[in-house]
Order: C-alpha cells, then sequence, then structure tokens
C-alpha cells in the first residue's frame, strides 16, 4: 500500500512538472522589450564621457547616447531605458543571466568573449589601445621605464591580461593593484598608493579631466594593445543582435552621408539620395525587416545625433575629455569606421 | 492521488491517509519527500535547459588553462604562466592566511575586551562597551573600508621617503617603513639557507636568501620546543602534587625548552635580517604587508573581536557568583580567580558560539574584494570566472571551498569543545 502511494504520487507529480517544463522561453528579446516598454542596458558604474549621471542624475555619454539611440529605434522613445551599472567583474553575468538586454560599456571585443563567453559583438563604437597614465613628477616618459612600479589595474578586464603580457615580455616586474571600478582606481591613483593606472587610452583621458590638475599627469606614449570597444548582446537571438547592430550602423552611416539630428526630419523628403531615404525609411522596407517602424534609424538619430555628433558631444575634442577622432574617423576621412552599406 | 486503482485492501478507505493517525504521518512525510525531490529537479532542469540556451557545457577543463593575470600577494610560487588552478591555490592560501590571522587577533581582543567589560573601573568598562557596540553594530564592510581609507590616506608615499630633507621617515632604527601601499618590515633571512645560496659574481660574498625549508624546520624546531616545555611543566605538577615541592629551576627549563634549539636553528642556518629599502618606485627586500591585507585582517578581528567579547561576558557571567566568593575566600588574587576559577568553567559556555564566530570571521573574509585583497572568491571567483566564462563551475567550488573548511574549523572546535566541556557520567 505504502509503495503504491508513493509510486501513485511520483506519477501525478511527474506529470504535473513535464507540463511546467513544456513551456519554453518562446519570447524573444525584442518582444520583451516591447511588453516591458523600456530597455535594460548595461553601462559603467561611471566614466565621465562615455557614461556617467549628471548633475540632475540623468544618465549621459558616448555609451549611453548608443543605449538610448537603440531605445529610440525600438521602441521610439529614448528615454525609455533603464540604466544598470556594472563592474568589469559583473558585466557579463548580467548580460548572460538576462538581467540587461544589452551591453554598452566599454567592452572589448576578443575571441574568447565572442565564442566561448557566447556573445555576439555588434560592431566596434570606439577603437581603443590601452596605455599607461603616470603623475607628470614621476619624470617618467616610457612604459619601459616602470620596471618595478606599482600598476592600479580594473579587474576582470583584458587590460589586466596585456598588463600581465606587456610586462613579462618586456622582462620587467611590476606589482599588480586590482581595483573593481574607475573611481576607486582614481582615488587610489590620486593618493599615489599606485605609480602608474593602466586602462583604455579613451579611460585614461576621461579619468584625467575629472582630475583637479590634470596638467599634472601624463599619458605614456606606448599603446600596448588593440581594445576594439563595442556593444555586446547574448548569443542565440539573432533578430535582437541584427537591431543593435544595425542601429550603431545607421549612426555611423548617417555621419557618412551627412545627416544629423538637425536636419534629419526633412532630409528623408526632400533628399533625392536613395541610401538616406531607404535609411530614413522613406523609401523601402528596411524598418519591417528588422521588426520595427520604418522610421527607427530616423528615430535612432533624432535623439542622439549621428556618430560624429555623438562623439563630439561627449568625448570630442570640445570637451574637457578632448579625444581626437584618430582612428575613429570615418573612413572617407582616412578612420576604421565604415558601415555596411543600407540596402 | 484520486486516479489509484488498487484494490481496497481489508477495510481500508483512502480517507485513512489523512484521518487515520496510523497513517497520516506516513502520508504527510512522503508528500513533504516528493515537494522537495520536485523543487531540485526542477531546479536541476532549470540548469540544464538554460547551459543548453546559453550553449554552455559544464567543465571544469579550465583549471588546467593558463591564467594570464598576475596576483600581487602569492604565499606559492606563481605567475602569469600559472594555470587557472594554480591562481586558486593562491586565492586559497591567501583567505586561510587572512582567517587564521583574523581568528587568533579576534579571540585575544574579544577575551580581553569580553574581561574588562566586567571590570569595576567606570572608565575601562565603559571603553569597552564603547569599542562593543561601535563595532558590532556597523556593517563590517564599512570597517574594512575605513580602516583602508585611513591606511592609504593618511600615511606618506614611497616616493616621500626618497632625498636629503624627505618628508617621510622609516621607524624603528631605519627598520621599517609605513607607506600607503602597505608596511615593509624586515624579512628573516639565512646565509646557510637549505634552498641553497647564489654568490654574487662580481664580489664573491653570498647572498642571504629564505627556502621554504628554512621556515619549516625553524617552525617545527620551535613547537617542538613548546611541546618539551609541556612536558616539563606537567611533570613538574606531579612532583609537586606528590611531595607538596615543585621542582627548583622549572621556569628556566620551560623556557630552555623553547628558546635554545630554536637559538641553535637560526645560527646554524647563518640568520640575518634583511631590511626594507626603497629602490625604484618601490620599497624592495623585506616583507610586504599589503594595506588590502592589513585592512581585512583588522576590520574582521576588530570586528569579531566585539562579538566574541560578547560570549566572553556572557560565559563569565553564566558561572555562579558563589565561585568569585568561594575563591576570595580562600584567599586568591582576583587574576587567580579569574585564571583559575572563572575562566575555565565559562570555556563551556563559550566554546560553543565561538565556533560560529571563527565559521563567520572565515566567510566574511570573501569582502576582501572591497579592498582588492586577492583571495579566493577575487582569484576563482572573480578573475578566473570573468576570464572563462565558467560562472557555474568557478561558482561551485567556491562554495565547497567554504564548505569544507567551515566543518574542518568546526570538526577541530568540537574536539577541543569535548575536552573542555562538563564530563559527565
Amino acid at each position: 500500500m505504502k509503495k503504491s502511494v508513493l509510486l501513485g504520487t511520483l506519477a501525478v507529480a511527474g506529470v504535473a512538472s513535464g507540463a511546467a517544463f513544456a513551456d519554453g522561453h518562446g519570447d524573444t528579446t525584442l518582444g520583451q522589450i516591447q511588453e516591458r516598454g523600456s530597455l535594460n542596458c548595461g553601462v559603467t558604474t561611471g566614466l565621465t564621457g562615455f557614461a556617467a549621471p549628471n548633475a540632475e542624475g540623468e544618465w549621459e555619454g558616448f555609451d549611453v547616447g548608443v543605449c538610448r539611440a537603440v531605445a529610440a529605434a525600438v521602441l521610439g522613445d529614448p528615454t525609455a531605458v533603464e540604466f544598470v551599472p556594472t563592474t568589469g567583474q559583473t558585466r557579463f553575468t548580467a548580460l548572460a543571466s538576462g538581467e540587461v538586454d544589452m551591453l554598452a560599456r566599454n567592452t572589448t571585443w576578443t575571441f574568447s568573449r565572442d565564442v566561448d563567453l557566447a556573445f555576439e559583438f555588434t560592431g566596434v563604437n570606439y577603437y581603443d589601445g590601452q596605455g599607461f597614465m603616470v603623475p607628470r613628477e614621476l619624470g617618467v616618459s616610457s612604459a619601459l621605464e616602470l620596471d618595478g612600479a606599482t600598476v592600479c589595474i580594473q579587474t576582470g578586464t583584458t587590460t589586466e591580461l596585456n598588463l600581465a603580457d606587456f610586462f613579462s615580455s618586456n622582462n620587467m616586474s611590476y606589482e599588480p593593484v586590482p581595483i573593481e571600478t574607475n573611481a576607486e582606481a582614481q582615488q587610489q591613483y590620486l593618493a599615489g598608493a599606485c605609480d602608474v593606472y593602466t586602462t583604455d587610452a579613451s579611460g585614461l583621458a576621461a579619468t584625467r579631466a575629472t582630475f583637479e590638475d590634470p596638467s599634472a599627469h601624463v599619458v605614456l606614449p606606448e599603446i600596448v594593445s588593440k581594445e576594439p570597444l563595442g556593444p555586446l548582446v547574448r548569443h542565440g537571438d539573432h533578430e535582437w543582435g541584427d537591431i543593435v547592430r544595425w542601429t550603431l550602423n545607421a549612426l555611423i552611416t548617417a555621419e557618412e552621408l551627412g545627416v544629423t539630428s538637425a536636419n534629419v526630419g526633412e532630409i528623408g523628403g526632400t533628399t533625392e539620395n536613395p541610401e538616406i531615404r531607404r535609411l530614413l525609411g522613406t523609401e523601402g522596407e528596411l524598418g519591417a525587416m528588422l521588426g520595427l517602424e520604418a522610421d527607427w534609424a530616423a528615430n535612432a538619430i533624432a535623439a542622439v545625433g549621428n556618430y560624429g555628433e555623438l562623439f563630439e558631444g561627449n568625448i570630442g575634442e570640445s570637451t574637457p575629455i578632448g579625444l581626437a577622432r584618430g582612428l575613429n574617423a570615418q573612413w572617407t576621412d582616412g578612420g576604421l569606421l565604415y558601415s555596411p552599406p543600407f540596402r | 492521488m484520486a486516479t489509484m486503482t488498487d484494490p481496497p485492501v481489508e477495510g481500508f478507505r483512502l480517507s485513512q491517509l489523512i484521518y487515520d493517525t496510523r497513517y497520516r504521518s506516513m502520508t504527510i512525510q512522503v508528500v513533504a519527500f516528493v515537494l522537495i525531490m520536485l523543487g531540485l529537479v526542477w531546479l536541476a532542469n532549470n540548469v540544464v535547459t538554460n547551459l543548453q540556451a546559453l550553449g554552455k557545457d559544464f567543465d571544469f577543463g579550465f583549471l588546467g588553462n593558463r591564467a594570464g593575470y598576475d596576483i600581487n600577494q602569492r604565499l606559492v610560487e606563481y605567475s602569469n604562466d600559472s594555470t587557472h588552478g594554480r591562481a586558486a591555490i593562491v586565492g586559497i592560501l591567501n583567505t586561510l592566511l587572512v582567517a587564521v590571522l583574523g581568528c587568533i587577533t579576534a579571540t585575544v581582543l574579544g577575551v580581553f575586551a569580553g574581561v574588562l567589560r566586567l571590570s569595576k573601573n567606570w572608565i575601562v568598562s565603559r571603553l569597552m562597551s564603547v569599542y562593543v557596540e561601535g563595532f558590532r553594530n556597523i556593517p563590517l564592510l564599512l570597517w574594512i573600508l575605513v580602516i583602508f581609507a585611513v591606511m592609504t590616506e593618511g600615511t606618506p608615499q614611497p616616493r616621500d621617503f626618497r632625498g636629503e630633507d624627505a618628508e617621510a621617515s622609516m621607524i624603528l632604527g631605519d627598520s621599517v617603513a609605513i607607506t600607503n601601499r602597505g608596511i615593509y618590515i624586515p624579512n628573516l633571512v639565512f646565509n646557510r639557507s637549505l634552498g641553497g645560496n647564489e654568490v654574487d659574481a662580481d664580489t664573491g660574498a653570498v647572498i642571504a636568501s629564505q627556502s621554504a625549508g628554512d621556515i619549516i624546520l625553524l617552525l617545527a624546531v620551535i613547537i617542538a620546543g613548546f611541546l618539551a616545555s609541556g612536558f616539563i611543566g606537567r611533570r613538574a605538577t606531579a612532583i609537586q602534587e606528590k611531595t607538596g615541592v615543585r621542582p627548583p629551576g622549572t621556569f628556566w627549563m620551560r623556557l630552555g625548552a623553547v628558546v635554545v634549539p630554536a637559538l641553535i636553528v637560526l645560527v646554524a642556518l647563518g640568520a640575518t635580517l634583511e631590511y626594507p629599502e626603497l629602490r625604484g618606485f618601490n620599497f624592495a627586500d623585506g616583507i610586504h604587508l599589503r594595506n588590502s591585507l592589513i585592512a581585512l585582517w583588522f576590520a574582521l578581528s576588530l570586528y569579531t573581536g566585539a562579538f566574541i567579547a560578547e560570549i566572553v561576558r556572557a560565559g563569565i557571567m553564566a558561572v555562579s557568583k558563589g565561585q568569585t566568593e568561594a575563591a576570595f575566600a580562600l584567599g586568591m588574587r582576583p587574576s587567580w580567580t579569574m585564571n583559575l576559577v572563572i575562566l575555565p568553567q565559562a570555556l563551556r559556555v563559550i566554546i560553543p558560539p565561538l565556533i560560529s564566530q571563527f565559521l563567520n570571521l572565515t566567510k566574511n573574509s570573501s569582502l576582501a574584494i572591497a579592498v582588492g585583497y586577492m583571495d579566493v572568491r577575487s582569484t576563482l571567483g572573480g578573475i578566473t570566472i570573468n576570464q572563462t566564462g565558467r560562472e557555474l563551475e568557478g561558482m561551485l567550488l567556491l562554495g565547497l571551498f567554504y564548505l569544507i573548511t567551515s566543518l574542518i574549523i568546526s570538526g577541530a572546535m568540537n574536539i577541543y569543545n569535548n575536552s573542555v566541556k562538563l564530563q559527565e557520567r
């Protein structure tokens, strides 16, 4: 009797649980975002110019612009973004677990992240390289003079690995001081707890811009790595990956074609250039192919401007960060920005 | 259950499963068991589905791959060419180091604070109350950060030590340097190291060095010395109990048993002190106690010490006042009363909750990441997971490590507890 009771309950429970497991995760990322009405975008915990809350507590910056552009393309509203601050260590878990829909967080595109961690990089929004910053009074002029130095390094980053490679290949020793966020690194560096701060050169420029006396610190000339930074999404939902990829491409193409946030409203109707018309949705079905409205790209450009405007407004030479376009100029100007055509 | 088609056994009705006390407990247990199993199955299934959805497998092979990152504080040989497994071991040793240091300091601190809080001296007991309440009621993380910030912001940089009229100078006869990167203290090195010595190519002088063998030998001799000293002490007590006279010179024999062999080993190995010296960007030579270690160690000790103080106080107060009065009536001094009468009895009450505090301290050491101390949570559970994407495997290993460590600590403490608890027939 006892045995049959046990078996009976097990059978009933088995059927019930089988039914419960049957309904899988049918929803797509796009569907979830539209249902939720907002985009969850993973950003840094605060790096001036790239992603940081301003005095009003609103997130702004170069990477934040990418999030807003995607939100504008998908939902038509650039403010419908929940920004989730992530550290170098928590970002991938946040993305893999579905806590965020995409990361726009100075993340380097590498083979193992793309293949082994199962993420999909949807392009490059900033071509960067790792540099070193030291106080001017140390009198160091080259990274090769850093033997024995104490180096502040954000833990869980590619820079951590590049640093180890750089010092061992040059037969130098160093003392790493692992740090969680850029703000902590800044504090440690300014207190002199480390001689050198190393991260992507753009990050160094952004950090230095927030110092009381930026001229007391030099960024050494050596760039020791390639750091193509770009937004990324999870493997497996290619429709969503396409949306993020082509939103970024739309911003780049807009700059190439001379579409700005100021003229995006009328140029679609007045121009004769068919690519602009396709981009802005006044001709063709590109939006529908992505599962979005026809004016998706126009919304994105209207919200944050084209790539050039986004760059100049947040990290360009007119800002305190003062980064030159360099590698990040359009291919027509000798840079590496080259968007596939909208066709 | 309604679908069951078993033929009814004599007089058994299904409702008996609920209403008959003979069967009811069985029914409840079966239902609870099934629910728990279902929960586990659901969790396992969830893991499998999600791993599949992410295209990931379950594999510990990453532990054998090259780590590629450096660790500042290493108790064993490690470089960025070592494996992730090796990095995990470095982290485990760092965790154990801070846990052992923390447990010892917290116990000493806690016993003192607990006893002093019961002092009749108003100032002393109030001071201890402030310490206990201050540390017990403020989160540990804050204390770690506060101590770290004070150490970083309040101490000079290494380069302040440089030059003729340096802003900062070393203390204790130029042997200890307190900097914002940590404290540099002299190191014990040996001219006739067991690990062999290198010879300076220019002068032909032997370069003093230190190997694991030297340290292990020294520790072994010291521990043997303490054991011998304990034996001498017990023998003296036995003689004293038999004859009423303690053998003369027992104290000196006990001291000698510890000191003399250790001194012989030090001389034989040609021990000297290696002083920290400012070279290049940092102090070189000597032992570098990093700020991260000091901040974590201090904060853990002070925080847990406050809890232990309360446990000690409770233990002492649990000993009947008659015991103190009886001891005083025999003419014992207060210090003897505490050490020989009260504390031994209080230990019975103190030990079990003390075990929990040791476990807490060990697990709390995982807050190390706040100050960049490279414990196992930062190496295996942090950088390794981040570089390899093996969250599930890494976290399981990490959980397993803390579980095993905690079980070992509580096992050892339970053995000790059995030796001090009231022996009953």
